[in-house]
């Protein structure tokens, strides 16, 4: 069954043997160009009947971001379709409009390793905290917690002015 | 007649009752939700980041502290997908005492959530029952494993605790009686009127939202979505287990409560067949320090849906990367779905139907002008004096009456 998928994907889109990659039942991994990416995915999820979004694995590989789509089907295969983005011009083209609930895992890319997610619809970032700084994305490989200032919540400093000496009354 | 005014009520994040912080917006006009905006994140440890600077082995204990009730469920998913990277090839009666592991956890985790919706609703009778039958399950993981919850069972490449005999026989002297009581519950939630009137039809999700939502676990399936990683991508010892797959099309958070109790009755069951069948053998192989580069993505079937693990591997003792996918990330986009055009007392019942557990409404309102889009805040005091003006002017004096803790 995961080698009939293999076939398919081989044939659609002449694709080299080594860029799919069965490591077990129920397990395909697939590595495609930022070019072929839209093509490839769309067939994987209308034709290959892989409907279900597991959720979207972010990468920092130097010099580009490595970015997995985890898809599923009903009966239980994973596929993993594996594209890239050069660091130096990190956009996507959002999923969205297949996958609503791609919404969250791509708030998570954009968060986390600063990739820019082209099409999303405006809502709450997701998962930092409003007052982490814009530019501090913590899952790149040279991110360092050294030197990140953070803005106070306000709220917070309400506290503590408040309470002053009789913190334990 | 005036179109009414539509209120957006900021629910959380801080609740004196929750183990998860969630923000709720909800904009409201009377009683009716019309809308809802969600933040969630307020619990980000950076748990990613944190396991990609520690070794595997100390990852394994990292992860079991994302979830407090399904910490297990964490472990095992990690542990799969090293393990499946490094080719290790885990002792049978390893992945059988995981199993039964997972399944404890499970039936401590469905009584707990039985509780809660029973609080949700007004009904803390059931909350009591439950809780109290729930001591049983907890009694057992404790003696198993020296800990009620984050039980510390997995190790790279098997578990790291075995049962005995006498110990197989207490768990299932303790399933006899965990199942008497089940029945009684499932007997109240199909028989009790009042409970039946106040579950169902509320937190409606259809198949077709749910499929497109994306949601996971008892919330897919008592939507009649037919999803369990047990059977379709078995882990662990599931694929030698014989058990169903409960679904129901109730939709409602009747249908949620019917499926998780019983999946209780399932879980009783694959505990009986593990421990008959239980093989004998080593509890672990010894694994090595290093893990080959490689990558892996796992799957298991939590007491709140499906969680997913990818784990990247580049040869160190440190992973690579990475990744979490908890159930719950899964169904909180359905849950503005459950809400809309529902009414706001629904809102605790609809939001702990999916497991995790809500309701709270801080003493401020923000006042959302639907026309204008002008936003004011109005604080307890200002509410307060608003709510004295109004009586007034009806020719009730409210301002001589003093409330305790506000002058």
């Amino acid at each position: 069954m995961e080698e009939d998928v293999k076939q398919s994907l081989i044939k659609q889109f002449n694709l080299p043997e080594e860029t799919i990659r069965i490591p077990r039942p129920r397990r395909i991994f697939l590595e495609i160009s930022r070019e072929k990416f839209k093509e490839v995915f769309d067939f994987s999820v209308k034709e290959l009947k892989f409907a279900i979004l597991l959720t979207i694995t972010g990468l920092d590989e130097q010099e580009r971001f490595g970015v997995i789509y985890h898809l599923a089907r009903e009966t239980g295969a994973i596929l993993n379709i594996k594209t890239s983005i050069p660091r130096d011009n990190p956009t996507l083209k959002t999923i969205t409009p297949d996958f609503s609930n791609a919404d969250i895992y791509e708030r998570e890319l954009m968060d986390l390793f600063g990739i820019k997610v082209e099409g999303l619809p405006p809502g709450n970032r997701y998962p930092l905290s409003d007052h982490w700084p814009n530019d501090q994305y913590p899952l790149r490989k040279d991110w360092k917690q050294e030197g990140v200032t953070f803005e106070q919540p306000r709220e917070k400093q309400d506290v503590s002015e408040k309470s002053g000496g009789d913190q334990n009354a | 007649m005036r179109k009414p005014d539509i209120f957006k009520v900021p629910i959380g994040p801080q609740h004196p009752a929750l183990k998860e912080p969630e923000s709720f917006s909800v904009a409201l006009a009377g009683e009716k939700i019309m809308g809802v905006d969600i933040r969630l994140g307020y619990n980000h440890r950076g748990i990613e980041k944190a396991c990609e600077e520690r070794t595997y082995i100390q990852d394994i204990y990292l992860i079991e502290r994302i979830c407090g009730i399904c910490s297990h469920t964490h472990a095992t998913c990690f542990v799969q997908a090293v393990e499946e990277i490094a080719g290790l090839e885990v002792p049978k009666r390893a992945l059988y005492l995981r199993t039964l592991i997972g399944e404890l956890e499970r039936v401590h985790s469905h009584l707990l959530w039985l509780g809660v919706a029973g609080h949700e609703i007004g009904f803390d009778t059931l909350l009591m029952y439950t809780w109290r039958d729930r001591e049983i399950v907890m009694d057992i993981l404790a003696a198993l494993t020296g800990n009620r919850v984050n039980y510390g069972m997995n190790t790279l490449g098997g578990v790291r605790r075995d049962i005995t005999p006498e110990q197989a026989r207490e768990v299932l002297k303790a399933i006899d009686k965990l199942e008497e009581q089940t029945k009684y519950y499932i007997e109240l939630a199909l028989g009790e009127a009042t409970l039946a009137a106040r579950l169902s039809g509320v937190g409606m999700l259809s198949r077709e939202d749910c499929v497109k939502l994306g949601a996971v676990g008892p919330t897919a399936r008592a939507s009649g979505v037919d999803r369990d990683v047990r059977r379709d991508d078995p882990y662990a010892a599931y694929a030698e287990i014989s058990f169903n797959v409960i679904t129901d099309n109730h939709n409602d958070v009747f249908g949620r409560t019917v499926v998780r109790l019983k999946e209780l009755m399932e879980s009783y069951g694959i505990v009986r067949q593990l421990l008959k069948n239980l093989p004998d053998g080593p509890i672990a192989i010894k694994a090595p320090r290093k893990i080959p580069a490689g990558e892996a993505v796992s799957r298991y079937e939590a007491p709140r849906g499906e969680d997913v693990h990818y784990v990247k591997a580049n040869g160190t003792e440190k992973p690579e990367r990475v990744k979490v996918r908890a159930p719950t990330l899964a169904n909180i986009q359905a849950v503005k779905k459950m809400l809309e055009n529902r009414y706001l007392a629904d809102m605790p019942i609809v939001i702990a139907a999916i497991d995790p557990c809500f309701s709270c409404t801080d003493r401020m309102i923000n006042v959302r002008d639907a026309e204008s889009k002008n936003n004011r805040l109005m604080e307890w005091e200002t509410l307060r004096r608003q709510g004295i003006e109004h009586y007034r002017r009806l020719g009730i004096d409210f301002s001589k009456v003093k409330i305790r803790g506000h002058s």
